[in-house]
């Protein structure tokens, strides 16, 4: 910072590169989601309207047992996704964290490959994978037909939300994680393999307690996501996959009222907040130590 | 549809999307794109009066419509896609960007008349209103002054592969209150469509369910929810088609098309009675160019155009002067037109505010999270 620019003397200079994201950001985000707050507080009036009216009501309607029901039971989808995603995406990870070089771009640029995809495509692809008369069951009865085989019954259950949701959300958990392994002190690895410990000791003991804040943010990065998704219960669940996030979308789409769906939205919201708070100060609590 | 169909992954899925099925999927698909007329702006004699802006459902139109209607009028059609009608509306309910003329069903002209969202047709300019059958015409939705003219019409009923029921399952009980087709039913997650059907399952009219009722209806899907294999979004046809269920809640047109492929395939109007629909014409207030939006709806009334329409979309007219010119395989088609007891007992739905709606959605999700 010595030779550098000092932000603190050169006014114009930081308001020419701080100003215009600013600007973006308040204009297309903040505003927008200020709107959306208030129409939490607001009242539907006549077929078409929204008084702002400083009601309470739509959050004491969302907070209702049968939508706390439907929001615990995302918080637990979501959950055991991202507990899918971290047991899967560890251990893919480390790989990467430890391929040579070149393989490391390709396995990198392998993670982030189904992003070049529209969501809605590759859930239709799950879809084909999936169905009854899909990929998977008919090369299972390709190959195993003369023993008398029935179709696997996976798509619209839970199961199939399951896959398609840890399918998606995957990339978000592996990246977060790669960054943190990689930047890893390998000597500490070698230190205690010479020590004595085994891999797994050594994973255990050493690798995941100096990977924990890059874990933490893989957890928020994967759970975040997936708390609102609606599209996997959408097309690949069945009656009983109902996410809150659809119940979102219907309150903006087909029930119109807009202001119960921005309460439920901004109930997510806060719910989120405090997943983030928490993450920090448990980073926190990592830097003190 | 032909043109979604053709798509690799489409084939790979072996699932195939009807008009209102793609976009739905997309869900966030509020961004209505544009697909013609992008970048054609600068080089041809476009000026601000001889274009139009069409908002409309997917794959919903002759192939070669908009292309003779240009040729006829030498106004350019550029139209933009919506998925549901509650999508058109919240476009439509901050303002009108530019749209010149809509597509929407028969309660949301009753509902964007009511938010005095249309701007009433001069029906002079419509010579060709005509052609529409008059069963069609001054109905409770829109009676006059005209705000609408129809364009199709619907009636829900139950889809179905015939070698795997027994019989014809003309009733609403083998959807709603029967586990003799466990795990093989599909229902539209329409919760109006539900509770409407269920109430009239019941022996009540499809207008007007009361809260007694819907708790009923509500009660008996929640008591039927584990026969049932999920409830679709606009996709029920593709499941019949590819074998995941074997009795879907459509409306016909989508049962039609697909009736084509496997004629296995079968519908039926339950005894009961059904809830019938219009897609209707309609003008939005503040379009910008309401005389090329009349020129267009009188174009698409048409008794050639219409025929042509139909041609593609295989849905039920309201165009009688189109309906018959059409060969006896459409006007006689027994999943087009229905008839029998079921059709007798029908009724249109009304718009019943959004009180109702609520009420419908509530009940729905609770159904869902039971």
């Amino acid at each position: 910072m010595r030779d550098g620019l000092d932000w603190r003397t050169a006014r114009p200079g930081l308001a020419g590169l701080l100003g215009p994201p600013l600007a973006w950001f308040l204009l297309f985000f903040a505003v927008p989601i200020a709107v959306v707050w208030a129409y939490s507080f607001g009242t539907n009036v006549g077929v078409a309207g929204i008084e702002i009216s400083g009601t309470f009501a739509n959050y004491a309607r969302a907070l209702e047992p049968l939508y706390l029901r439907i929001l615990a039971k995302s918080l637990a989808f979501a959950a055991l996704a991202t507990l899918i995603c971290l047991l899967v995406g560890f251990p893919v990870a480390l790989a990467i964290s430890f391929a040579a070089p070149r393989l490391k771009a390709v396995l990198l640029v392998g993670i982030m490959l189904p992003f070049w995809t529209n969501l809605l495509i590759r859930t239709y692809a799950l879809i084909a994978l999936l169905r009854d008369e899909g990929l998977i069951n008919q090369g299972l009865l390709w190959a195993f037909g003369w023993a008398g085989f029935e179709p696997l019954p996976m798509m619209n259950s839970n199961f199939a939300v399951m896959v398609g949701l840890v399918y998606v959300h995957l990339p978000f958990t592996v990246l977060p994680l790669y960054a943190a392994l990689d930047r890893l002190d390998r000597s500490l690895l070698e230190a205690s393999l010479d020590l004595g410990a085994g891999h797994l000791r050594t994973i255990w003991y050493v690798v995941l307690p100096l990977a924990s804040a890059g874990i933490a943010s893989a957890v928020l990065l994967t759970f975040i996501p997936v708390l609102g998704s609606y599209l996997a219960p959408d097309l690949l669940g069945g009656p009983d996959s109902q996410m809150i996030a659809n119940v979102i979308e219907r309150q903006f789409k087909r029930a119109n009222d807009w202001p119960f769906g921005a309460a439920l939205a901004f109930l997510l919201m806060y719910v989120t907040f405090i997943g983030i708070a928490l993450q920090s100060a448990h980073r926190r609590r990592i830097d003190a130590e | 549809m032909a043109e979604i169909a053709r798509s690799g992954w489409m084939e790979l899925s072996q699932g195939r999307l009807s008009r209102r099925g793609l976009l739905a999927g997309l869900g966030v698909a509020a961004v209505g794109f544009t697909l013609e007329g992008c970048g054609r702006e600068g080089g041809s004699r476009a000026n601000a009066t001889d274009k139009l802006n069409f908002y409309t459902w997917d794959t919903y139109i002759g192939e070669n419509t908009l292309s003779s209607f240009a040729e006829a009028t030498g106004i350019r059609v550029q139209t933009s896609y919506f998925a549901t009608n509650d999508e058109l509306f919240a476009k439509l309910k901050a303002g009108n960007p530019g749209y010149d003329v809509i597509v929407p069903t028969n309660e949301f002209v009753t509902r964007m008349r009511q938010a005095d969202m249309l701007l009433p047709l001069d029906t002079a300019a419509l010579p060709n209103l005509k052609n529409i059958a008059p069963e069609f015409l001054g109905q409770d939705y829109d009676p006059a002054p005209k705000h609408s003219v129809p364009y199709t019409w619907l009636v829900l009923g139950i889809g179905y592969r015939k070698s795997r029921v027994n019989g014809v399952p003309d009733s609403w009980k083998w959807l709603f209150d029967s586990d003799l087709y466990k795990g093989r039913i599909a229902l539209n997650a329409e919760s109006a469509d539900l509770m409407r059907l269920g109430a009239r399952y019941l022996g009540k009219s499809i207008n007007g369910v009361d809260e007694a009722t819907i708790k009923a209806v509500e009660e008996m899907l929640i008591r039927q929810k584990p026969n049932i294999k999920t409830f679709h979004e606009d996709n029920g046809q593709d499941l019949l088609l590819a074998g995941d269920v074997d009795l879907v809640l459509e409306p016909n047109g989508d049962i039609a098309q697909i009736a084509l492929e496997d004629n296995d395939i079968g519908f039926v109007v339950p005894r009961e009675g059904s809830l019938l629909n219009a897609d209707t014409l309609a003008i939005p207030k503040g379009a910008p160019r309401p005389e090329q939006a009349h020129k267009f709806i009188n174009y698409l009334l048409d008794a050639q155009a219409g025929k042509h329409i139909i041609e593609t979309i295989l849905y039920p007219t309201p165009n009688a002067a189109a309906k018959a010119l059409m060969p006896a395989s459409y006007a006689n088609n027994p999943i087009i037109f229905p008839t029998g007891p079921g059709m007798e007992a029908s009724e249109w739905g009304k718009y019943e505010g959004p009180e109702q709606a609520r009420a419908f959605e509530e009940a729905f999700t609770r159904v869902r999270a039971a």
